[in-house]
């Protein structure tokens, strides 16, 4: 075994390595393939027993995830002509409609309460980040854990007295009330990973621009945010997609105005159970922003999901 | 209390720079900028945190605001601590992190140490392991469900490919021995990639000359790996395993959607159970307490653990 | 103190009528699950939409999430929903809580009477306190538990001679509990062209209600009671009475020997699903069904038959299921949703409401000459109607009725203790629920 160590392993344990690595890859993406797949399957396709592998393309799956038109009976179908082209087109082809779906609604939910929240706590971060990073602060740690700590609390047990508030105020089921609950959940992720990035900013940038007469605001606009562009964007994304993904809070707080699609998608049923396609449709039109922002953010990804403790 | 907080926070601003600035000084920019943040968190984090210690000693239901509601002092508290159902709850949440962290921890690191074999591509594959853990555990969870169906679930035929057994002849949520393997095997599927990261990260900072002064003192692989690799990344992997701690005895979204706590209630976490106590049986009170209970826990479990990490680290 | 919060709901519900603004056009949200009626509903409503120039929107969840969702939305004080097609047994809470408007008023205004409703779905979806005329809601879809059997299988000649054979009887719908059971032990795990088929789909849902309304068909059939007829909340030995414990036992013995593998958690569409799909010869499932079952291609027609949940040697009864329609007391819109009750209650939307495949509860449709010929299941409705019962309808039904579940569950699915036990656990459990209460 000369010449190859724990440094620097031999080809064979690279071969053997990857070879390992791979099979890994391939099984965890098995579920997200078959996801991808059931939502392009009819439902008795969805189904079939023993799984189908190889199937005949349709989108009633996702038809029935955007379609606003009500149960379809035969009756109804002998006395009402298709009216449009993609109305013929769902004839032509037999796709059953199980009823008007509200997925549409409630994946603009996700996008107004996502970006909402998004922007209020990186915003608010990043203004709290910087007086942690730049001034010195007595209690800094403790104010920080404070915040950290807020993390620790089932979501169940923070929403028991939100559920309360909300009620007396008139927040519940709104975008507004969902919007700050967020924001506030994410704060601490916010201000820790942003505190991290702009403690990499060197002081000096700033400290020359105050000699050269900038206030203390404008160095901290037209020199510190600049620097931590990077920063921002990747803990934005952060804060995206936990509110993205959030599912206790939205069940327990939201019905039908501002409900986002978690709690939603699992709750698509067809004609009798659970429509598969169609939630397999919903997922997939859900999910996949999330990964590409999953591969956007690789170089960060560690960082941010341990609130900045790990950078690499 | 934000006011001594806040002050502090501008007296502490060093004096020389405040003597340089024109426009605001550092301790009004200081107040502006985390003003709004500990304003949000006293109102969304503080206020119902203390509104949830006094409701935990009163009988306070949230569906019936016509009922009185009394003082009952620590009778909720009592009442929880000497439920055998919440110990019963406490028990499978215990069964459910031990091994998921046990799991996540073994094939993390075991990739963590593969993927740092350098092979060629593993940039691309390391992204592709890590997907799972970036979804929503709400809708992910929820399709799972679909792939445990037997007969038609993809898990079921997977078995019955392999074993050769009967792919109806087990159902992995419905069946009291397997139910907790089945959320196991949902959360590490999702999570292993995070215990991943951080150890592929605990590798990585282990700089090359340690190994190769080993390497001059003929140390084998093995010693190398024992005495070098292991305790270099213990204090990553401790960090791994409290996040994954802190996030599992959390746990909610995925285990409701995949077993909703059944069958019977051997699934059933502690967060389901405080579920169906405040927002099904809405015993505001009694759930209020259980979740000061749960509170408590957590934050003590993790502030021991913090403890012996810091040990480890110092070391 | 139940009167005192009643007259005090009645009071701010009459004010709140009262302070209502004159009729305009509105915007209306009825909120239900999200089943075959639904869409019914929303067909029949269309006609109410061109006669009042009110806009109908529609809030339909699925069964498993729909007390979760609803409940909260109601107990959140939420304005989404203006008219709450609501669970039977969330009548009591719906009045004591005040989320339900109090209807007498509008009735009596209206010349709507509840005479005319059949009786057991007035008890059970608007009556608060039970027995009291006091009404909350509008008797809006009758429904129960009832069985569905593949009669097509039940005529081939080869399986009649070989039940025949084995249990000395003809192989038809069965005339009771321990008959239903032989039946679905004889076609469990049997090839029917090609496929191995099982005895019975039947409810065994954890999560919100499935399993307690399967398991009171054979509870009630065997002895169980909810409490002393004389002692209201006295429950040992009606709870857990030996009839009861047998019944229960029944339940657990059926589940093991005849259900299908992985019905471990199945409710109204999993049993629909196997029915349909051609796996069980039987399924329990509420009388919603019916109207989809006659008109499935694959075991529609005369391929299927109905009956009602057969007697036990402790009675004949069959859980009820169904529900009224309420006023929120939190819409905006209370007036133009009273108009749409009186417009539903009328006896040609009613009677348009049964052809739609709504089980209407008017004495005026079912008791028409013609209706229990007018659909191959209508006669088994009629007579399941005549046995119902309900489980709890008290403001705490929801702590009830998780006890239930999870005692019943642990015990019939995953198979922990004994029925013995499991009821024993409910009596401590219900009478916990109901001193917290401060009834006991």
């Amino acid at each position: 075994m000369s010449g190859y160590s724990i440094t620097e392993p031999s080809p064979r344990q690279k071969w053997i390595a990857g070879v390992l690595v791979i099979g890994y890859a391939l099984v965890t993406l098995m579920p997200l393939l078959w996801i991808l797949a059931t939502g392009f399957k009819s439902s008795s396709d969805a189904i079939a027993y023993p799984p189908k592998v190889t199937f005949d393309l349709t989108l009633e799956g996702y038809v029935n995830l955007f379609t606003t038109q009500t149960r379809q009976t035969p009756e109804y179908l002998a006395e009402h002509p298709p009216q449009t082209w993609y109305e013929e087109i769902v004839r032509d082809k037999g796709m059953v409609i199980a009823g008007p779906s509200r997925f549409g609604e409630r994946f603009l939910n996700s996008t107004i309460i996502g970006f909402g929240s998004t922007f209020l706590s990186v915003f608010l971060g990043t203004l709290a980040a910087y007086a942690f990073s730049r001034f010195r602060v007595p209690i800094k740690d403790d104010l920080l854990f404070f915040i950290l700590s807020t993390r620790m609390m089932p979501p169940i047990a923070v929403a028991i007295p939100i559920f309360l508030m909300f009620r007396s105020v008139g927040l519940s089921d709104t975008h507004t009330g969902m919007i700050l609950l967020y924001t506030a959940v994410n704060l601490s992720l916010s201000v820790w990973l942003l505190k991290g990035f702009i403690d990499e900013i060197p002081r000096e940038y700033e400290e020359a621009a105050l000699i050269d007469g900038y206030t203390r605001f404008q160095a901290f606009y037209k020199v510190v945010l600049p620097q931590a562009a990077t920063g921002i964007a990747s803990t934005a994304i952060f804060c995206l997609i936990f509110a993205w993904n959030e599912y206790a809070f939205a069940v327990l707080l939201t019905s039908g105005t501002a409900q986002t699609a978690p709690p939603f998608i699992p709750t698509i049923i067809g004609v009798g159970g659970q429509d598969w396609p169609a939630v397999a449709a919903g997922a997939t039109i859900f999910l996949v922003p999330v990964m590409v922002f999953t591969i956007l953010l690789r170089r960060h990804l560690l960082r941010g999901i341990t609130f900045g403790a790990v950078r690499k | 209390m934000s006011n001594t907080a806040m002050d502090r926070v501008a007296e502490a601003t060093p004096p020389k720079v405040a003597r340089r600035i024109r426009g605001l000084s550092d301790r009004v920019i200081a107040w502006i900028f985390v003003a709004p943040t500990i304003a949000l968190l006293l109102a969304i984090n503080i206020f119902p945190l203390l509104w949830t210690v006094w409701l935990s000693f009163t009988n306070y239901r949230a569906n019936r605001p016509n009922l009185p509601v009394q003082w009952i002092g620590l009778r909720n508290y009592e009442r929880i601590l000497s439920d055998a159902d919440i110990w019963a709850t406490m028990q499978a949440t215990a069964h459910f992190l031990f091994w998921t962290l046990f799991f996540q921890v073994v094939l993390g690191f075991a990739l963590a140490w593969l993927i740092n074999r350098k092979f060629k591509g593993n940039d691309l594959w390391t992204t592709i392991i890590v997907l799972p853990m970036m979804l929503s555990p709400a809708v992910v969870g929820n399709f799972w469900t679909f792939l445990y169906q037997p007969q038609i679930g993809l898990f079921n035929y997977g078995i019955a490919f392999l074993t050769g057994v009967d792919p109806t002849s087990f159902s992995m949520i419905g069946d009291v021995a397997l139910a907790p393997w089945s959320i196991v095997i949902v959360d590490t599927w999702m999570w292993t990639p995070f215990v991943m990261l951080i150890c592929l990260a605990g590798l990585r900072s282990i700089p090359d000359y340690i190994y190769e002064a080993a390497e001059c003192d003929r140390a084998s692989n093995w010693r190398q790996f024992w005495t070098i690799t292991v305790p270099m990344v213990l204090p990553f992997l401790m960090l791994a395993v409290l996040f994954r701690g802190i996030e599992n005895f959390k746990m909610f979204d995925l285990v409701v959607q995949l077993t909703g706590g059944g069958p019977g209630s051997i699934t059933e976490l502690t967060s389901i159970n405080l579920k169906r106590e405040a927002f099904e049986k809405w015993r505001t009170g009694y759930s209020s307490a259980y979740a000061i209970i749960l509170f408590v826990t957590v934050f003590g479990l993790a502030s021991i653990y913090v403890k012996a990490l810091n040990k480890v680290k110092d070391r | 103190m139940n009167f005192k919060m009643i007259a005090a709901a009645l009071s701010v519900a009459t004010v709140a009528t009262m302070s209502a603004p004159a009729a305009k056009a509105d915007d209306l949200t009825l909120c239900w699950a999200a089943w075959d009626p639904a869409n019914a509903l929303v067909e029949l409503s269309k006609d109410f939409e061109a006669k009042s120039g009110h806009k109908m929107s529609f809030e339909f969840v699925p069964w498993p999430n729909f007390a979760d969702r609803m409940l909260n939305e109601l107990n959140s004080g939420g304005q989404l929903c203006d008219l709450m097609i609501g669970d039977s047994q969330w009548i009591g809470l719906g009045a004591e809580a005040g989320h339900y408007i109090k209807l007498n008023d509008f009735f009596d205004a209206q010349g709507i009477s509840m005479k005319d409703f059949i009786p057991a779905t007035v008890t059970g979806y608007a009556e608060w306190p039970k027995g009291t005329p006091n009404y909350w809601a509008l008797p809006a879809f009758g429904d129960v538990v009832g069985w569905t059997y593949r009669k097509d299988w039940f005529a081939r000649p080869e399986l009649q001679a070989e039940y025949k054979k084995t249990y000395g009887r003809d192989l038809e719908a069965p005339k009771t509990l321990a008959e239903l059971k032989d039946i679905a032990e004889f076609f469990q795990g049997r090839e029917i062209d090609g496929t191995t088929v099982y005895g019975a789909a039947i409810y065994t849902e954890r999560g919100s209600e499935g399993i307690t309304m399967g398991v009171t068909n054979a509870l009630y059939n065997y002895g169980f009671e909810y409490s002393n007829p004389d002692k209201p909340y006295d429950l040992p030995g009606y709870v857990n009475s030996d009839g009861a414990v047998k019944g229960l036992e029944f339940y657990k013995a059926l589940y093991d020997c005849c259900t299908p593998p992985g019905s471990s958690d199945w409710y109204m569409s999993e049993d629909i699903d196997a029915y349909k799909s051609g796996q069980v010869a039987l399924q329990m499932n509420f009388a919603f069904i019916w109207p989809g079952v006659n008109a499935d291609p694959n075991v529609g027609g005369d391929k299927s038959g109905y009956f009602a949940n057969p007697p036990g040697p402790g009675g004949h009864f069959a859980q009820l299921g169904g529900q009224g329609i309420s006023v929120v007391s939190y819409s905006d819109s209370k007036d133009a949703a009273l108009e749409y009750i009186k417009w539903f209650a009328q006896p040609e939307i009613q009677k348009h409401w049964w052809k739609l495949g709504g089980y209407s509860a008017l004495r005026a449709v079912v008791e028409d000459p013609t209706f229990a010929s007018s659909q191959p299941y209508a006669q088994t409705f009629l007579d399941s109607m005549a046995i119902v019962k309900d489980f709890w309808a008290e403001p705490s039904y929801a702590s009830l009725l998780l006890s239930m579940q999870a005692r019943v569950h642990k015990y019939v699915v995953a198979g922990e203790g004994t029925a013995k036990e499991a009821l024993d656990g409910l009596v401590e459990d219900w009478t916990e629920v109901f001193e917290d209460e401060g009834k006991l």
